[in-house]
């Protein structure tokens, strides 16, 4: 049996841990990296994965025969420039378009803050990030790409992020499927995932929200816009700040749907920089949005916004109601920060935090209640502004994890990228519930899942058509008995007719016939004898062709009986029966029969 | 030179024409003598290869073939097949088989054997599958046929084995078609042991062709369509389908699980790997809950379509596919429904959400979580949030319907539903309102439901907005604050949106109706009255004053004690509105005045009875008309009109019947008064100038005569005959009138021909009406055709013109139900003094709003004509999308209207009107072998006449000449 090998990397990789994705799988031979993340936590080499575990002398290229990105998250890519540049990749790296296309951009502004604010040596350059995007090939949606003669690849959308696929490997027949992160419900810019029936060997999946059944998103959305209309109203100020990609997108749309719908004329601003290119991309991307976006972008392309201006500093001193967003989203430093020092001491504003915020900062401390905030010089800000929260995650819940793992049908699971505490809930929950093995490896932990390759064996049309004609009705799940030569030849296999199979291979028909001698106590002729046992089979066989030939033998199908007169006793008649091989259960049938001996006739 | 060409020109034309004729000559020739089959055999003969013949026979297919030559071609068609050797030939003919048994008049027994005959030789799969077709054609013609039915499905049977999925796909389908229905009967007919259709076709839901799977499962379908009932076992069978690779499979087995749920619904199913046992329609309703997270779009579709229509489930099953128990790290949480729940009830007002607020609660015990319950749990919450909105629409009608017939879940979708007023899909939106609407009977709205459902009053859309009026006229709501926040929502609204007031107005109509109670204590707040202070008059044009009044009058009419709280102006205003807007201020009780309108109801609801009576009298009265004096028949016609027009104008139940009769009355009367004519006695010459006014009656009585048919909903077939009647005899007159005052008889050939073909037509159509037109008109013409068809045109005149004297007047039976078709413009208003301006050559839009009433599909007969000053005039087909249908028989029509023009020096009014266009020949039937055939029949859409119906509005315009 082939084995199939799962491996996240030590240190850095996706184990029993959120945040971080890198995994080695080795299927039939091959070796495919997926993900290349980094983590945002470290600023020493734990930053990146441990490439030198992978081969521990020899170059990458020899050992890995793809590496696949399944998203533009720095915690899934963010270790690319660095693997392919740095330590030396030259093969494939494989992702999709939109990915391919915002990937740098994250990548360039990155190493912008590692390398020129904090002044960090021995980091990529631009021109490594280049280089490395020179490497990558992009992929359609469900297109199959053929990486080697053996192994191919497929991706699948995966809702989460502009460009975000889930990715099928495939060797001969066995199979990987790997989600990276994925969202089951849609949102107000990208839809769900989707995946057919591939039945996988193996599906490796996110477990960020493994014990997370999650509430209706609507609700969430209305909240947030009647928060921010009622602020509005009031001649107040909104403040939200955002990561520049992803959810920012998608608050964007709800806002300005919610702007178009209602006739609001207050503005809304967008911080720009890094957001406008992204944006740009947005616009680009259409095929991969949500039903709403797609159907109506002949119109109007949604991410042209009508309401939503670029923000200027000066604009946040403006009188009057506005929305802002502002980057980075925890409050922690940036426009963000600057924006909420000014508007925090008026009750009548609002700060809206749409996502989870780090311990430490200011996100953190007016979240959970803080009204007083030590800022740097020791000047103290007082907070009278509302402080809201609202979640906006895409990732799949329990329910959506469990959903994927039943349209997929793959013969066992492995959790990645999530807590183990959290993944031992739901690994126990898809065991029982599923009836599927599942897996929860720790990072540098390997998993060997031992497969049984199914063998592919070619058969030709006629000899199906013909041995299918014979069954009467249609069992699609039953196997049937077929009869037929298997020829193995150059490591292929095909079963043939067995006429077939002699021309091909040159060899001549032997014939095997079994003979057998009857016995039987009579007194008459043999012509008599022939005719008796030829009127006795054709009473009992009646489905079959009995013949009475002329130079007195008797045929049932091929099979042939002669009756002769052996001379030492005339007393006895000796039927001599003759079959094929072929016809082997019909002919012992008749012998068995003849041998009770023929009914008395009547005389 | 020129003598010499002309001559040169002349020679070659008399070649060319001699040509001609001979070559006209033999294909006259050819076309006429031989028979339909005779010139197809010809053809097949001549053909040369099989493309030719095929060219051939996809030549024949584009003409209709009649009933009596059907079987020759048969014989011709059957006859080339057995010596075609080329299978695309023979498909096509084995489908012209089909076609042509389909042909009315012709009983295709006859041609059974032969196909049967034929099947059993076939080799190829196509033409086999299609052959299969074909003895299905023949079998649905003939239903009562137990034998031949027989046969069919033996034959059927026999191809199941066939290889190809084609040939199975056609045999299940014959199966289906024409499995027979009654176990007994199949009994009876000996020879042919009874088949187990159900049986059969059940053994091929597993097989390996997911094409024939689907046909099986269809076929099954139709079974049940047919009556025949399926049995239980099959249920089994489905729901082993439901977990199939493909999604028409499975799309096929959702509705077989729902048909059997239907059918069993008290059955007793075991809960696998359990002791447990529920109700079938429980298990289905669970089975087909779990198909709405299917991963095909479609069968989602079809599953959350099918769950609106499982009445019979059990209530706390449905109550479960409302239900998602949340969790957070392994802890029970609340949904944010329930948090706004327990805020409302402990009588907090919203605080907004701190971070936390959500908190997750109680421990979960692991091993009781469930997350892939088999059951119907949150069905409803993953269909509502579902990727595509063809899943949501499914899944709000589904809940829709489920609302509708128990009490307890309305109560319990309701949050949902307003959930779904924020979809990004304004269709959702629009469904999900209306939804509301059906269902507020069973339910009251939360202080916090109605927060959000007022919400969306501010929508830009219009569609939104009046529908959300239409539920909030039926909504209830529980609290004074309710109403009050009702009223300032529709009042900003209303400032935001000013075009909507009459909308609003009428909300607030019902608004109050509902809630007398509830109006009550607000009232002196909202007419800021004081107790001791006189307060400013409000200003009486103000709408959102007229707005809060209509509320507070409407509350006022089952609230004695409200009119106390009125000050002064406020009766003033009373009174005005009760003139102005009567339709939106109820008469009230008020003290101190005369109870002038309420006096004035009992009595007209008594009267109702006389004044049907008085209808009836007054038409039988006219019945009498045979028996008078012209002058005498005048005075009575004259009358009996007046008296009907002012009774439709009293009574409005009755104004169609009324318009309806008094137009005929009317028709009839112009055709007394043109045949009193003094023209008729004297020599024609003479009076060519008095024709005048017979012509004019003509014409006004074709007019009206079109108005009667086009106009009126609810005219039945025997009212028709009437009309065209009365329509015929108008043709008549002025076929009369055209031979007295033209000269030469050649024009008046020609509309005699036509006026004897018009004859024909009426007679064919109305064949069977005939016998109730004893003494008419077109009975006498009928009797002397032979002589008509044969006489000169001066003679036909002749004798037009006495029978049209002596014809008997057609009693006209009225219908049960008419009304007469009506439209109003509400938009453009027409008083605007401010021209429309715009650049003389380019175009400017125009918004057009209209109510229609009565109108029979309106997206095809209504239009829009604008005339300009100059007499130049434009018809507009406005797009089927801008027809909106908000109650029965009322249609509304909301659209633009693109004007241009050249320039002018002075604005101008341009007029708007509406049309309703018609077409008599719309109504004879088609030929059913014209509709498999390839032609595409267009005459649907053209238009015989118009007749308006609205008031014209005036549009103030003002084309600019350009600026260069």
């Amino acid at each position: 049996a082939a084995l199939l090998r799962v491996q996240p990397q030590p240190r850095l990789g996706a184990g029993q841990d959120v945040g971080r994705s890198c995994i080695l799988v080795s299927i039939a031979g091959k070796n495919v990296m997926l993900d290349c993340g980094m983590h945002m936590g470290f600023n020493d080499d734990r930053r990146f994965p441990d490439f030198s575990y992978i081969t521990q002398n020899g170059r990458l290229t020899d050992f890995l025969d793809c590496v696949i990105i399944s998203h533009f998250h720095l915690d899934h890519c963010g270790a690319l420039p660095y693997f392919s540049e740095m330590v030396g990749y030259d093969g494939p790296i494989y992702m999709t378009h939109p990915t391919q296309a915002i990937c740098p951009i994250l990548l360039e502004d990155y190493r912008k803050i590692a390398v020129d604010k904090k002044g960090e040596a021995n980091f990529f350059t631009s021109q490594m990030i280049k280089d490395c995007m020179k490497k990558v090939v992009a992929v359609h949606l469900h297109q199959t790409v053929q990486v080697d003669d053996e192994l191919e690849i497929k991706a699948y959308y995966a809702g989460h992020v502009l460009g975000a696929a889930m990715f099928q490997i495939k060797v001969g027949s066995e199979s990987v499927v790997y989600t990276g992160d994925y969202n089951m419900t849609p949102d107000r810019h990208l839809g769900a995932a989707w995946i057919d029936k591939c039945r996988p060997n193996l599906l490796i999946t996110e477990s960020t929200y493994a014990t997370t059944i999650r509430d209706s998103k609507r609700c969430r959305e209305r909240d947030f816009l009647k928060k921010v209309h009622e602020t509005v109203e009031r001649g107040g100020k909104v403040l939200i700040p955002v990561f520049a990609l992803g959810r920012a997108q998608e608050l964007c749309i709800l806002l300005e749907t919610f702007w178009e719908r209602m006739n609001l004329k207050v503005p809304i601003y967008f911080s720009t920089g890094l957001t406008e290119k992204a944006n740009h991309y947005y616009k680009l991307f259409i095929p991969w949005t949500n039903q709403k976006i797609r159907k109506t972008f002949v119109q109007r392309n949604m991410f042209e916004f009508k309401h939503i201006k670029a923000f200027d500093r000066a604009f946040a001193d403006n009188p009057g109601p506005m929305v802002v967003f502002a980057t980075p989203g925890m409050l922690h430093a940036g426009q963000s920060l600057q924006i909420f020092r000014k508007w925090a001491g008026n009750e009548k504003n609002m700060v809206i935090m749409p996502g989870y915020c780090v311990q430490g900062t200011v996100g953190h401390k007016i979240l959970s209640g803080q009204r007083k905030l030590e800022m740097e010089g020791r000047q103290v800000l007082e907070v009278k502004m509302q402080v809201e929260y609202m979640s906006f995650s895409a990732h799949a819940d329990a329910k959506g994890i469990m959903q994927l793992v039943g349209q997929a049908e793959p013969e066992s699971v492995l959790l990645v990228h999530g807590e183990a505490k959290k993944m031992e809930f739901l690994k126990q929950k898809i065991e029982q519930e599923l009836r599927v093995s599942c897996y929860m490896p720790a990072n540098g932990e390997t998993v060997t899942l031992p497969t049984s390759p199914s063998i592919p064996v070619g058969i030709s049309l006629g000899l199906l058509k013909r041995e299918m004609a014979q069954g009467l009705l249609p069992e699609a799940k039953k196997p049937r008995l077929l009869h037929g030569t298997l020829i193995m030849k150059d490591s292929n296999f095909r079963l043939v007719s067995s006429e077939q199979a002699l021309k091909e291979l040159g060899l001549a028909e032997h014939q095997l016939r079994f003979t057998c001698r009857v016995h039987l106590h009579d007194t008459r002729k043999e012509q008599e004898m022939a005719l008796r046992v030829y009127s006795h089979l054709k009473s009992v066989l009646k489905d079959h062709c009995v013949q009475h030939l002329p130079d007195g033998s008797v045929t049932v199908e091929s099979i042939l009986i002669q009756a002769a007169a052996p001379s030492e006793d005339p007393g006895t008649k000796v039927l001599l029966v003759s079959w094929t091989y072929q016809d082997e259960e019909l002919g012992s049938f008749l012998t068995s029969l003849l041998k009770k001996g023929l009914p008395q006739a009547p005389s | 030179m020129a003598a010499h060409l002309k001559k040169r020109v002349y020679e070659e034309f008399t070649k060319v024409v001699q040509q001609q004729q001979e070559e006209i000559a033999t294909k006259k020739l050819r076309l006429t003598k031989p028979s339909k089959s005779a010139a197809l055999h010809i053809d097949l003969c001549k053909a040369t290869s099989p493309a030719d013949a095929l060219q051939y026979l996809l030549q024949f297919a584009r003409k209709p073939v009649e009933a009596e030559s059907v079987e020759g071609v048969v014989r011709i068609l059957l006859e080339h097949y057995y010596k075609e050797n080329d299978p695309s030939v023979r498909l096509k003919i084995a489908s012209l088989l089909g076609l042509l048994s389909k042909t009315a008049g012709f009983s295709p027994d006859c041609i059974m054997d032969d196909a049967i005959n034929i099947l059993q030789n076939e080799k190829s799969h196509q033409v086999l599958a299609q052959l299969l077709d074909t003895l299905l054609a023949i079998g649905t013609k003939l239903p009562e046929n137990q034998a031949i039915q027989m046969r069919l499905v033996d034959v059927a049977c026999k191809h199941l084995t066939d290889t190809s999925h084609g040939v199975r796909n056609k045999c299940l389908q014959l199966l289906g078609n024409l499995g027979s229905l009654e176990k007994s009967v199949t009994k009876d007919a000996e020879g042919l042991a009874a088949r187990d259709v159900q049986k059969i076709i059940g053994d091929y839901f597993s097989d390996q062709d997911p094409r024939v799977r689907t046909a099986a499962i269809k076929a099954m379908l139709q079974l049940h369509e047919r009556g025949l009932k399926l049995h239980q076992t099959i249920y089994n069978q489905a729901c082993k389908l439901l977990s199939d690779d493909y999604e028409q499979v499975r799309s096929a087995a959702v509705q077989l699980i729902w048909v059997v749920s239907q059918l069993y619904p008290e059955s007793i199913v075991p809960i696998p790997s359990s002791n447990e046992e529920i109700r079938l329609v429980d298990d289905a309703f669970g089975k087909i809950c779990h198909m709405v997270s299917d991963g095909s779009w479609v069968v989602r579709v079809q599953a959350a379509k099918l769950l609106g229509s499982m009445e019979q489930v059990s209530s706390h099953f449905l109550e479960q596919t409302l239900d998602k128990k949340l969790m957070s790290d392994l802890r029970r949480k609340r949904t944010a429904h329930e948090r706004a729940k327990e805020l409302y009830s402990s009588g907090e007002f919203s605080s907004g959400r701190k971070w936390g607020d959500d908190a997750p609660k109680e421990e979960v015990d692991t091993g009781a979580v469930n997350l892939i319950e088999s059951g119907a749990c949150g069905a409803f919450v993953h269909g509502l949030e579902d990727e595509m909105y063809e899943v949501r629409i499914a899944a709000v009608e589904a809940l829709c319907m489920l609302a509708q017939s128990s009490p307890s879940f309305a109560e319990k979708c309701l949050d949902f539903l307003v959930d779904m007023f924020n979809d990004e899909i304004e269709e959702v939106r629009l469904q999900s309102i209306h939804t509301m609407r059906k269902i507020s009977n069973n339910i009251t709205l939360r202080e916090d439901q109605l927060d959000t459902v007022l919400a969306v009053l501010e929508d830009s859309s219009r569609d939104i907005r009046e529908a959300l009026h239409e539920l909030l006229c039926c909504t209830n709501v529980s609290t004074k604050e309710g109403i009050h926040l009702a009223l300032v929502e529709l009042l900003k609204n209303l400032t935001k949106y000013p075009t909507d007031r009459d909308s609003i107005w009428k909300c607030l109509k019902f608004l109050g109706s509902r809630h007398p109670t509830l109006v009550l204590p607000l009232v002196p707040e909202l007419l800021s009255t004081h107790p001791f202070f006189d307060t400013a008059e409000p200003d009486m044009d103000d709408p959102a004053y007229i707005a809060v009044l209509v509320l507070i009058f409407n509350a006022a009419k089952t609230c004695p004690t409200m009119p106390a709280l009125f000050s002064d102006h406020t009766f003033r205003h009373y009174a005005y509105l009760r003139d102005s807007l009567s339709h939106l201020v109820p008469a009230l009780r008020l003290p101190g005045r005369k109870l002038v309108s309420s006096a004035v109801s009992p009595s007209i609801i008594s009267q109702e009875d006389p004044s049907q009576q008085f209808l009836q009298q007054s038409l039988e009265r006219v019945y009498s008309l045979q028996h008078l004096d012209p002058q005498g028949a005048q005075e009575l016609l004259e009358f009996t009109i007046r008296d009907l027009q002012r009774l439709g104008e009293l009574q409005s139940e009755l104004a169609g019947v009324a318009d309806f009769s008094a137009t005929y009355l009317r028709c009839q009367l112009l055709l007394i008064k043109a045949l009193q004519e003094k023209l008729w006695n004297v020599a024609a010459p003479l009076y060519l100038k008095q024709s005048d006014l017979a012509s004019a009656a003509a014409k006004q009585i074709m007019e009206e005569t079109y108005k009667m048919e086009f106009m009126y909903s609810g005219v039945e077939n025997k009212q028709v005959v009437i009309i065209h009647h009365m329509r015929l005899q108008a043709k008549a007159l002025q076929l009369i009138v055209t031979a007295r005052t033209t000269r030469g008889l050649d024009p008046l050939f020609g509309m005699c021909e036509k006026f004897l073909q018009e004859v024909d037509f009426f007679q064919r159509y109305f064949i069977a009406d005939l016998p109730h037109l004893q003494d008419s008109f077109v009975d006498k013409l009928l009797d002397l055709m032979p002589r008509l068809m044969t006489s000169k045109p001066a003679e036909v005149v002749k004798i037009l013109q006495t029978m049209l004297r002596q014809s008997a007047f057609l009693h006209l039976p009225l219908p049960e139900q008419i009304h007469k078709a009506s439209a109003t413009i509400i938009e453009p208003a027409g008083e605007s003094d401010n021209p429309l301006r715009f650049t003389s050559g380019l175009v400017v839009a125009l918004d057009v709003d209209a109510t229609l009433e009565h109108v029979q599909d309106p997206q095809n007969t209504v239009k829009v004509q604008v005339l300009y000053p100059d007499g130049q005039a434009q018809m507009i087909h406005p797009k089927p999308a801008d027809f909106r249908n908000p109650g029965p028989g009322r249609h509304r029509l909301i659209t633009q209207v693109y004007l241009s023009h050249t320039a002018w020096t002075e604005a101008c009014q341009v007029e708007v009107r509406l049309l309703l266009a018609y077409n008599s020949s719309a109504r004879i039937p088609k030929c059913p072998w014209m509709e498999g055939g390839e032609v595409s029949p267009q005459v649907e859409t053209s238009i015989e006449g118009t007749i308006p119906f609205s008031k014209p509005v005036k549009v103030y315009i003002m084309p600019k000449p350009a600026r260069r």
